[in-house]
């Protein structure tokens, strides 16, 4: 996954200092390390600010395309519950009705209506992604900047630490204990999921800060009185900001498939609905093979916009973020 | 040989528009001769050296001819250029040191580019460590890592790997500013020496720094913002400027034996003009003791002494 | 003010930290107010090492650095913090210096919120105009401007206001003038002189003997961490006794004298290569003329080319 490298000079001003970073890590320039730069024309740094970083967010089609498909779903997860005629697990109606106007997506064989369960299921979905994605995000984070920052005995201790919990097959794990456990919420599956998906971002975080540890900038902040903790998160984190963010949407696609996987297995709570439980009720009874395509169609869609949504979001974003990808 | 350049015109293709690093740059160089290009920051020296040897993909040839032994150099059209490349013209480029492959061995990386130029490594092996053993580098060298060796050995063996074919012209960019005093002196001797010793005809000795220009180049040749501000011998140069900003320079720099104390030494105020958009006349105006209203027009680069061509209205 | 005594610095380098590095070994000096002191050095003599660990930026391996008396290890966080209101460092890069996503104020804001936080904005005003007044720069050419926007000589000058926000006593100008251009290097020298004169002490780490010569009272000369030659910059320069600094002298391009010329006077062989044979493990100096100290040791042959 491409890392943001800036100070780019390609799509800039040429022999004097280049074009202003994009909020992404800064590599040292060349052209002026011979002698101080003549200055670049005064203008105002492109893409430096929020707004020109949305001007350009706005005219990748993937970003807008992905963010849409997204969009669309998180609607329907806040707005179908409100208009849906049926509870969820109500199991009154006629089995195995394919989409009418009553049912509009038709029915499960146990009477259930399907489009409610699906808006329900998307809420499920989301809600796993952003806690699960959120917590894996904040751990990556924090054991990242911590590892890079110290370095020493601390790196060393956190990069072992990294490496065990990266290299344990994490769905066997889940599996594991998600049977023991007997899980209930989705909260708690969402946790699993976090304490679990952090490594590779961890790992990432580190590598960057480390690079970043050794600009001078960072020295200035120290020799301005800030404490370790201060330097981290006013000088570091801003220049890894884009990073940060990509790092996020993928955190919470990954959250997402995994909950999904986890509840198609049978392992999440039965007592709910969601995407992945849906897809397991189908199987079990045997909707393919009844041609009951109205009850697997929409969650197996359901997964593959959602995340599939945010990694071309993300894809668009790296593009963004990284002027030497945009087509000039 | 003899390189002839005639109202040469090479710009900057950004998102803003033209950035026109060399607007206009005649001058010749004579067989046999070192030609120090010196100039600050962004006024159009690299640009200069590298349009000789190889356009990259943001610059565009916009005018003027290059003339090399009497044949005009193919610059916009890569494909030709590739003839005359590391056979005829070479280049030991800014940071050379990085330049080389850090998971190759010197002798493989030599090997490679030898062979990709047609040439049989196996022929010229002979020839190669004898020149590394000239430089003060052994035949081990060709067995190590770049990791392995010191800033000044990196150097000297980039340099004898361009200047093996002996070429007829070669540019050499800042190669000593990423250098140690003493390994400065000593690259700055050598290039001297692979003229006298006739593996190079001519050399343009590309940098920033006056004072090794004045130890090691015959001529120097002063450029500002893109434009030719004044060519004469290095003697002249450094004792007998004409142009301004040549004057200033030179004045500026500090010597062993100058203290604050004694004499105090002044910079240039104010920065060089933006070349997105330049001043029409002459480019140094704005920051001239001498400027007057001549200026508006952009002096032409001409002889006022024998072999001394300054670009001024005050001189002319 | 500053005092360096027997300093050291050892670095554990190579996988598990199995080999041990010295980059600084058996350094004392001392610096007092109101004299630039310069340290002259080529790479690895670990002049930029002393500047950092001056400024506590790494921890020293043996020996002390004391300032007004009191040892600068182990001082705590507000402790530190009073240091650096009296000890600040500039670096050499002036474009890695300031973070690219921020202006390039924002310097000065940290130390406003680090220093002054009681501070009305109308008084912070006044006081940043004055910093700036006394680097020669104008507000309304550098204030509200990204990094990228300004030249290396007014990101430099930037640095040293920043500095003198904070009433300081001593400046660790590490390498602050190779990276500007010609035009601009001098104007900037011209501002460390003036700033010695209002009092202030400086040490100037540098690998350019005309500058140090140019601007500094005493002159150290470094060489793979230890000093071989030190005393005051015109007994040095006019009277070098170490071969390593005759050798240094010799390489240095001159616009009066070619190369050649100086060898003979200089007594050194021919164009020095500038690799070092093996540290001397002797630091101990002798006095050649009054403040003149000169460095023991065999590695009083030029190096090999």
């Amino acid at each position: 996954m491409a890392l943001s490298r800036q100070r780019d000079v390609g799509a800039g001003a040429v022999p004097q200092a280049g074009l202003a970073t994009i909020g992404g890590p800064v590599v040292t320039a060349e052209p002026s390390a011979a002698t101080g730069g003549a200055p670049a024309p005064d203008r105002a740094p492109v893409a430096a600010h929020r707004s020109e970083f949305l001007y350009f967010a706005l005219r990748n089609w993937k970003f807008v395309a992905g963010l849409s498909v997204v969009l669309v779903f998180i609607a329907a997860a806040v707005l179908g519950p409100v208009v849906a005629a049926h509870a969820p697990l109500e199991f009154n109606g006629p089995t195995d009705q394919p989409p009418s106007s009553d049912y509009w997506f038709g029915t499960t064989s146990f009477g259930q209506d399907v489009f409610s369960q699906f808006v329900a299921g998307l809420r499920a979905a989301f809600l796993v992604g952003a806690l699960g994605g959120g917590l894996a995000w904040l751990l990556g984070a924090v054991v990242g900047f911590t590892a890079g920052y110290r370095g020493g005995a601390v790196d060393d201790v956190l990069n072992m630490l990294t490496n065990v919990v990266l290299v344990i097959p994490t769905l066997a794990i889940l599996i594991i204990v998600s049977a023991y456990m007997n899980v209930h919420s989705y909260t708690v599956e969402a946790l699993l999921i976090g304490l679990t998906s952090w490594p590779w971002a961890a790992r990432a975080v580190r590598a960057q800060t480390f690079t970043l540890k050794t600009r001078d900038f960072v020295d200035v902040a120290r020799l301005s009185g800030r404490s370790r903790r201060q330097v981290i998160t006013s000088e570091i984190a801003p220049n890894m900001s884009s990073y940060l963010l990509m790092m996020f949407i993928l955190l919470f696609g990954g959250a997402i498939l995994i909950g999904a996987s986890l509840d198609f297995l049978g392992l999440g709570p039965a007592t709910s609905v969601s995407l992945g439980l849906m897809m397991n009720s189908a199987f079990l009874s045997s909707a393919l093979v009844l041609g009951s395509w109205w009850w697997f169609l929409p969650p197996g869609i359901g997964i593959i916009g959602i995340v599939g949504g945010l990694y071309v979001m993300n894809v668009g974003l790296d593009e963004v973020f990284n002027p030497r990808l945009r087509e000039l | 040989m003899s390189l002839s350049v005639d109202n040469l015109a090479v710009y900057y293709r950004t998102l803003r528009g033209d950035v026109r690093a060399l607007d206009g740059v005649t001058f010749e160089i004579d067989d046999g001769e070192i030609m120090g290009l010196a100039g600050e920051s962004g006024c159009g020296k690299s640009t200069l050296g590298k349009s000789l040897i190889r356009l990259d993909g943001r610059m565009r040839h916009v005018g003027g001819t290059v003339t090399l032994d009497g044949r005009v150099l193919p610059l916009s059209d890569d494909r030709a250029m590739n003839a005359f490349r590391y056979k005829e013209v070479s280049i030991v480029p800014q940071y050379a040191m990085s330049a080389l492959n850090p998971t190759r061995k010197v002798g493989k990386i030599a090997k490679e580019l030898l062979e990709s130029r047609g040439v049989d490594f196996e022929g010229v092996r002979p020839e190669f460590v004898r020149r590394l053993e000239l430089v003060g580098l052994t035949l081990d060298v060709l067995g190590m890592f770049p990791i392995e060796l010191s800033g000044g050995m990196k150097q000297r063996a980039v340099m004898v790997l361009s200047t093996l074919l002996d070429p007829s012209l070669l540019i050499a960019d800042e190669v000593t500013s990423a250098l140690d005093v003493s390994s400065q002196r000593a690259v700055a001797e050598m290039l001297v020496e692979f003229r006298e010793r006739q593996f190079v005809k001519s050399l343009v000795f590309i940098t920033h720094d006056l004072a090794i220009l004045y130890q090691a180049a015959d001529t120097i040749l002063v450029m500002y913002a893109g434009r030719l501000a004044e060519k004469a011998t290095s003697d002249a140069v450094i004792s007998r400027p004409l142009h301004p900003y040549t004057r200033l320079l030179v004045s500026s720099l500090p010597e062993v034996g100058v203290r604050y104390e004694n004499r105090r030494l002044s910079g240039i105020p104010g920065k060089p003009p933006s070349l997105l958009e330049p001043p029409a006349g002459c480019r140094f105006r704005d920051r001239c003791p001498l400027a007057s209203a001549m200026c508006a027009k952009q002096p032409p680069f001409v002889e006022v002494e024998p072999g001394h061509r300054v670009a001024c209205w005050a001189v002319t | 003010m500053l005092e360096l005594d027997s300093v050291s610095k050892v670095y554990k380098v190579g996988t598990f930290g199995g080999r041990s590095l010295q980059a600084v070994r058996d350094v004392s000096f001392d610096l007092r107010t109101g004299e630039i002191v310069s340290l002259i050095g080529e790479s690895g003599s670990g002049k930029s090492t002393i500047g950092r660990m001056i400024l506590r930026l790494d921890h020293v391996t043996s020996g002390s650095i004391t300032f007004d008396g009191a040892d600068i290890a182990g001082l705590g966080h507000s402790a530190t913090k009073a240091y650096y209101g009296a000890v600040q460092g500039v670096f050499q890069d002036p474009f890695s210096s300031y973070n690219p996503v921020f202006k390039a104020d924002r310097v000065f804001a940290m130390i406003r919120s680090a220093y002054f936080p009681g501070v009305g904005s109308d008084e912070w005003r006044d006081k940043l105009y004055a910093s700036l007044a006394s680097v020669g720069l104008s507000p309304d050419e550098v204030l509200n401007r990204y990094p990228h926007q300004l030249s290396g000589g007014q990101l430099q000058r930037l640095l040293i206001a920043r500095a003198l926000l904070l009433d300081i006593r001593l400046l660790v100008a590490d390498e602050i003038i190779s990276m500007l251009d010609a035009s601009t290097r001098i104007d900037v020298l011209n501002l460390l002189g003036e700033l010695k004169e209002r009092g202030l002490g400086i040490l100037f780490i540098t690998h350019d003997l005309s500058l140090g010569n140019y601007i500094s009272d005493r002159t150290m000369i470094l060489r793979r961490g230890r000093i071989v030659e030190t005393g005051s910059t015109a007994s040095v320069f006019g009277n070098p006794v170490h071969p390593y600094t005759r050798m240094l002298l010799a390489s240095v391009p001159q616009t009066h004298h070619r190369w050649g010329e100086l060898d003979e006077v200089l007594g050194v062989g021919n164009g020095a290569g500038g690799e070092a044979p093996e540290t001397i493990a002797d630091t101990r100096l002798v006095e050649v003329e009054h403040g003149h100290f000169v460095a023991l040791g065999s590695d009083a042959e030029p190096p090999v080319p």
